[in-house]
């Protein structure tokens, strides 16, 4: 298979957020602003990675029948790894972020794509396949975070483009969260689906 | 922490809905609340085994604690959890065939709920004592039957619109969300 193709399909093709339409927890959660969004796309992308290489490596030891509970046993350490390491060195992002860190493992993302390409291709493309699809999901919630900081505080990536006065509270909050997921949705059924 | 059972309760229904305030559960939120029907049956699944989940959890984490292992925590809930399913699933199944015939499918479907760690989570970090937990737990899982059903009854009148081609599906579901979830703002400031 070509190797950049695998990559480039989880981020149009097979987008997580827009296409597959899975993992909406963290997507509508945690997208309050462009930071938070992309640190979350990042967390889940490492977990993702790591867990879609392990899992490939281990496939043909694990017999069919426990399957799933061993994979999950992988991505729960790899999630606490993960949660160990940002509580470490970003402790304002991992409390912003909080319980959806720890809620990584029951991300259907890295799950289904255990299930779907991991169990069934090498390792090296696991890998790649992880970072692809890590790739698109950190770049939905980065686009999504944006869209709600500038509509809802007047801010990109922190810094004020001075009109957070003029600006609708409403789309950093929960409603928000909702709304813009919806409409980005349809603009992506609109212009790049077809 | 000192909270009435009451403001607990109102909190965790209302103010703090699980699916339109804290983002927990969307996958099934979206997913099975085409028909009112099954939305009850989904809730009260959920409500069935976070009451039992949450009892579980916290005597865990006691366990835990003194053990000073509580980095464990995410691996030995999600297996506790799965683990729970599949018993609820097999006891029902024996004891009372009915309810397994009502809740049965949704019964798999509540491993992946994250609503069910999340929870378990949640009330780990809350210092809640257990009675309070299992309060929380079942309000939590009431506010999530109350929102599934709430969108449930919405969604079963949208079908019969007239919605253009790129809305259809998840698009449409997600803006009726976020008028349901502007509904339940005006709970805000109740506790």
């Amino acid at each position: 298979m070509n190797k950049l193709k695998i990559v480039l399909n989880g981020i149009i093709r097979n987008n997580p957020t827009f296409v597959l339409v899975l993992g909406m927890c963290p997507t509508l959660g945690t997208t309050t602003s462009a930071a938070n969004g992309m640190g979350m796309g990042l967390a889940t992308m490492s977990v993702l990675i790591m867990s879609n290489f392990f899992i490939s490596l281990i496939k043909n030891i694990v017999p069919d029948k426990v399957r799933i509970p061993a994979f999950i046993v992988v991505i729960a350490s790899f999630v606490t790894v993960i949660q160990m390491l940002m509580q470490a060195f970003v402790p304002d992002l991992y409390a912003t972020l909080g319980v959806f860190i720890p809620l990584i493992v029951v991300n259907c993302i890295i799950l289904g794509r255990a299930e779907a390409f991991a169990s069934k291709n090498s390792p090296f493309d696991s890998l790649l396949d992880g970072l692809g699809i890590g790739l698109g999901f950190t770049l939905s919630l980065t686009t999504i975070g944006s869209v709600r900081e500038i509509l809802g505080s007047g801010a990109i990536f922190g810094y004020s483009l001075g009109i957070a006065d003029k600006m609708p509270l409403i789309f950093v909050l929960a409603p928000g969260a909702f709304m813009v997921l919806g409409y980005l949705m349809v603009l992506f059924n609109k212009f790049v689906k077809k | 922490m000192e909270l009435s059972y009451f403001a607990i309760i109102i909190g965790a229904i209302f103010v703090n809905n699980v699916v339109l305030s804290q983002f927990l559960g969307i996958c099934p939120f979206l997913g099975v609340s085409s028909k009112v029907e099954t939305s009850l049956g989904m809730g009260a699944a959920v409500t069935f085994v976070m009451a039992i989940s949450s009892v579980v959890t916290w005597l865990i984490q006691q366990m835990l604690v003194a053990m000073h292992i509580e980095y464990m925590q995410t691996i030995v809930f999600i297996l506790v959890i799965a683990a729970l399913v599949q018993m609820v699933e097999i006891i029902l199944k024996k004891l009372s065939p009915s309810l397994y015939q009502a809740l049965g499918i949704f019964l798999p479907l509540i491993t992946t709920n994250c609503a069910v760690l999340g929870v378990a989570i949640l009330t780990i970090q809350k210092n809640f004592n257990l009675l309070q937990s299992v309060t929380y737990s079942v309000s939590i899982a009431i506010g999530f039957g109350l929102a599934l059903v709430l969108f449930a009854g919405i969604r079963e009148r949208l079908e019969f619109e007239d919605v253009p081609a790129a809305f259809k599906g998840v698009p449409i579901a997600l803006i009726t969300a976020s008028i349901l979830a502007m509904a339940f703002m005006g709970f805000s400031g109740l506790v």
